[in-house]
């Protein structure tokens, strides 16, 4: 499977994805600087974490500016898959591929921990070998991580079953004292309305490895192996 | 009677006289302002390094000792370390968020300038007591502007640590460490040489900040260092993120003679010391350099410290090479002079020269002075205060609880919870333990580093304190599982021209040195801070280092936290009669006196080998060095972050609060599994260390037995409650 992981002026992720990728997976997978605008030979699109544009203005609100945008809305128009982690979760709901906006997190202090998430849908490309509910220990490490959406479109979310991760204590209780950053119902993960993009505030390739703490991270990339798989085999 | 011009730049009379005989003539303005920041103590190292040179700065390891931009060490495998620490504290005790966040920025340049990828920071923090609305308006915004430069340009800050006492109210201090790897075998060098090659200005655009910053940090803190904001520089992470990533991508072709980083100084000390470095020439136009605003003078070009701002020497015919890498960047990039064999930094200005100076005028003939040193009186009190003339505490529970809810002990999540510790993918042992352990992706080995100084042993006992420095953060590498190779040091000091503070310096280094040589930690680098003083007094002498350890095996990546319930608990080392300089002391009594605890270097060194050798035999599954607040607080920390409890019995003769409290030095506890043990014993009967077995680890119940007697009983989850609450509560509260 080929994977292109978008580098920003200060994207600061794409190497640990890549690492992932390419030597954990044993992927094709390249990083793609910002101003190319072809993403045709490629089967899967991850805007990895960063500060872009030094998240100037907000976060993800210059990026959208770049010429490889286009190509990253095309992609995804044609049902092939995008995976926004962190500031690329931000960017995404930038150039409106996912609903919502970030603000600064309600103690407007930036939260690097580990924390825990509960899988709210494992029926999506991204979660399909985790179990609904599954209780996931992941890293966050972010400033701007206050989801907000209005409630006729959280409504929709729900109804849809959009909502793919939220906050949860180490019981899975997704009471307001886990919920980090004042997120609208501890919401930290949203897919698109086709199914094909997601934007996720944890980072998934931190925890992918026994020896920095644990592998919860790794079910989202070997998700997306076995869809590409299944789909390659249909 | 008014300043004249030199007296306010910072330079002496006598100092001003030299000038004027070494030139031969008046000085310009512009040739008078680089003297002044070339001569500061910042940039000339003139009262300290006398006393640096006693520090050993070779070994087998050494790949670059002291005098570039960071240290480098070889770690085999084809595996360069750069390494270094470097205070920002004036800028720090006047505009807190850009002052710590521009000393971030500052030391990863310095790693990056040397061809490395940085790949962790840390960080050590003193602020005064933190009851006062200002120290904690102080530490909210050093630990931010650490935040916001750090996690923005996505180095990962692993470890470091936070240190209250009222000797820094009015002059805290911020000290960064970076690390970065060099795994091609390039290392970069900030020197200028070969006649007609081209001098480059890249990255930022020069503007008014930061002008005169090298000499501010030359001076006492004084009621009116608030007038010199305009001196504190301004930080952009984003623009040092393509900065690093610009000058990565340039140093892999073989177009760079050499590149420094306009740190201290901006482009005086950095076109002076690449000249000097090279021995030859440099003739530059101040209007070509990239300016962000209108109307610059030659002076204030010269010694703005705006940052994120390189000088490059390229080979001649090279240029494009850089255009093109800064353009794809979108960072400036401008041809600004050349390099020349005259041995002269020449500074033009529209073709006119403004100034011209010999470059050894600026480097080499900067006086050296050697200071007289005293003996102050306080240290003959310190020595004769009698601990055992002081009450025991009633109830040694409570004892332990105040204890580990104070200041310094207390968890310091808190601070810590701001910073990202695992971009990068490599962060094995985070925040918390006693050093921060990094896997290397290419290899088996792995980096354990730690930033560390108990300036209050310093302050009581120069030589012994500093000893202890370097003896107790080889300590700390060893029990996350590295053998300690090599370190730098941030030495902050008072006013030097104070005979007192003078002595403390000299008998410090001279420890440091000590200690260095028996533990074979060369010294690869640092930077000096003289001149800590507010009109409250001098800081303690803080003497920081940075010591960087090599895991043979990542696997042996040790953390301090208990690991089962049954587990063994064994002490490495052993407890002497001592309770002077302790934590327990300042938070009981507030007394910050006391006999500094013996450091018998022999001793340590066998302690360190024989608890390295026994986590490679997989001897134990946890190591903790015993420090401040001593045995009993170590335990508690051992625990709480296991969310398991202890019980021991301490069979040494001393009074309770020694037993439980006291700093003696050279002891580690370990924890191990029963089927351990005789493999253990047998491991430490071959190595003669003094040992002896304390207890075990329990689901959650703590128990300390001395003499036979129960004196302290409670639950991990009380101790927890006390250790972790503590910082939050206080920062949130006031």
């Amino acid at each position: 499977m080929k994977f292109a992981v978008i580098q920003f002026p200060g994207t600061n992720c794409e190497i640990d994805t890549a690492y992932i990728l390419k030597d954990l997976l044993e992927q094709e997978a390249d990083i793609i600087w910002h101003m190319q605008d072809d993403l045709s030979s490629y089967d899967l699109v991850i805007l990895p974490g960063g500060s872009s544009y030094g998240d100037y203005l907000r976060t993800g609100a210059l990026a959208k500016f770049s010429p490889i945008i286009e190509a990253i809305k095309k992609h995804a128009e044609q049902g092939k898959l995008v995976l926004g982690i962190c500031n690329g979760f931000q960017i995404l709901t930038e150039i409106g591929l996912l609903p919502g906006a970030f603000m600064k997190n309600q103690n407007l202090k930036f939260i690097g921990d580990d924390l825990f998430f509960k899988v709210i849908n494992n029926s999506t490309p991204f979660t399909s070998s985790y179990s609904k509910e599954q209780i996931l220990k992941l890293p966050v490490a972010h400033l701007e991580g206050n989801y907000y959406i209005d409630s006729d479109q959280l409504k929709e979310l729900q109804a849809q079953n959009r909502i793919v991760l939220r906050y949860c204590n180490s019981q899975g209780l997704c009471s307001e004292q886990a919920n980090p950053n004042g997120s609208v119902d501890n919401i930290a993960a949203v897919l698109n309305e086709r199914g094909n993009v997601l934007g996720m505030m944890p980072h998934p390739e931190r925890m992918a490895e026994e020896i920095l703490g644990g592998q919860d991270g790794l079910g989202f990339f070997q998700s997306i192996l076995e869809y590409h798989k299944e789909r390659k085999e249909q | 009677m008014s300043k004249t011009a030199w007296q306010e730049m910072g330079l002496t009379d006598s100092e001003y006289a030299r000038i004027l005989e070494l030139m031969g003539r008046q000085p310009t303005l512009p040739e008078l302002g680089m003297f002044a920041a070339m001569w500061s103590e910042h940039c000339s190292y003139k009262t300290s390094k006398p006393v640096l040179s006693l520090f050993p700065t070779e070994g087998p390891r050494v790949l670059q000792g002291p005098g570039e931009n960071a240290g480098v060490i070889d770690i085999g495998d084809n595996i360069a370390v750069a390494f270094k620490v470097e205070s920002h504290n004036h800028p720090t005790a006047i505009e807190p968020f850009q002052g710590a966040a521009t000393g971030v920025g500052g030391i990863i340049r310095d790693v990056f300038t040397m061809g490395a990828r940085p790949i962790a920071a840390l960080n050590s923090l003193r602020f005064g007591d933190l009851k006062l609305d200002r120290t904690r308006y102080l530490l909210n915004g050093a630990v931010e502007g650490i935040a916001f430069y750090g996690n923005t340009i996505g180095v990962p800050t692993v470890a470091g640590e936070t240190w209250f006492n009222p000797s820094y109210n009015g002059n805290p201090l911020v000290n960064a460490m970076c690390v970065g790897i060099i795994e091609d075998g390039k290392i970069f060098k900030g020197v200028a040489k070969g006649k007609g090659n081209t001098l480059m200005a890249v990255g930022a655009k020069t503007g008014r900040d930061g002008i005169h910053g090298a000499t501010f940090a030359s001076e006492e803190i004084s009621e009116d260092t608030e007038s010199k904001r305009p001196a504190v520089q301004v930080g952009d992470p984003f623009t040092e993120k393509l900065l690093l990533e610009a000058c990565l991508e340039l140093m892999q072709s073989d177009a760079v003679v050499g590149i420094q980083d306009m740190g201290a100084a901006g482009l005086t000390s950095s076109s002076c010391e690449m000249a000097s470095r090279g021995e030859s020439g440099i003739d530059f136009d101040v209007t070509l350099v990239p300016q962000r605003e209108e109307g610059m003078t030659p002076y204030e070009i010269l010694l703005s410290e705006s940052q994120e701002r390189m000088l490059v020497a390229v080979h001649k015919g090279r240029e494009d090479e850089v255009f093109k890498i800064f353009e794809k960047w979108e960072l400036d990039a401008a041809i600004i002079g050349t390099i020349t064999d005259d041995n002269l930094v020449t500074v033009r200005e529209n073709g006119e020269i403004v100034a011209q100076i010999p470059s050894r005028f600026l480097t080499d003939e900067a006086p050296v002075y050697y200071n007289e040193a005293k003996r102050p009186e306080y240290l003959d009190q310190a020595e004769k205060f009698d601990p055992m003339t002081l009450p025991e505490p009633a109830d040694y529970t409570q004892a332990l609880i105040k204890l580990l809810q104070s200041d310094n002990i207390c968890s310091k999540e808190w601070v810590y919870r701001h910073f990202d510790t695992t971009v990068g993918t490599s962060s094995v042992i985070r925040p918390g333990s006693d050093a921060a352990v990094l896997r290397l992706k290419n290899s088996r080995k792995g980096l354990a580093m730690c930033l560390d100084c108990n300036s209050r042993y310093v302050y009581l006992n120069p030589f012994e304190g500093g000893k202890i420095a370097v003896a107790e953060s080889a300590r700390n590498v060893v029990c996350s599982g590295a053998e300690p190779v090599a370190i730098t040091n941030c030495l902050n000091f008072g006013n030097p021209d104070k005979p007192e503070v003078f002595y403390t310096f000299k008998q410090a280094v001279t420890g440091m040195a000590e200690a260095c040589r028996a533990l074979d930690t060369p010294v690869t680098g640092g930077n000096v801070s003289l001149y800590n003083e507010s009109p409250d007094g001098a800081v303690y002498p803080t003497p920081t280092v940075g010591m960087m350890g090599v895991l043979e095996d990542i696997d042996q990546a040790t953390t301090s936290a208990f690991k089962n319930t049954g587990d063994l608990i064994y002490l490495i080392g052993q407890s002497q009669d001592e309770l002077g300089a302790s934590e327990y002391l300042a938070n009981a009594f507030e007394l910050n006196t006391g006999r500094v605890p013996k450091l018998d270097l022999a001793k340590e060194k066998q302690v360190q080998k024989t608890v390295l050798r026994a986590i490679r035999e997989k001897l134990i599954k946890a190591a903790h060095d015993c420090s401040e607040g001593g045995l009993a607080v170590a335990l508690s920390e051992m625990a709480v972050q296991a969310d398991l409890g202890f019980k021991v019995e301490l069979n040494d003769p001393w009074r309770s609060d020694v037993s439980l409290f006291g700093e003696s030095q050279s002891r580690i506890i370990v924890s191990l599994g029963k089927e351990q043990e005789e493999e253990l014993l047998n491991l430490l009967k071959e190595t003669g260390v003094e040992y002896s077995k304390l207890g075990e680890v329990t689901p959650q119940e703590v128990t300390i037995f001395h003499q036979g007697k129960e004196i302290v009983k409670t639950s991990s989850q009380e101790l927890s409650q006390a250790w972790k609450e503590a910082l939050p509560w206080i920062m949130k509260n006031n």
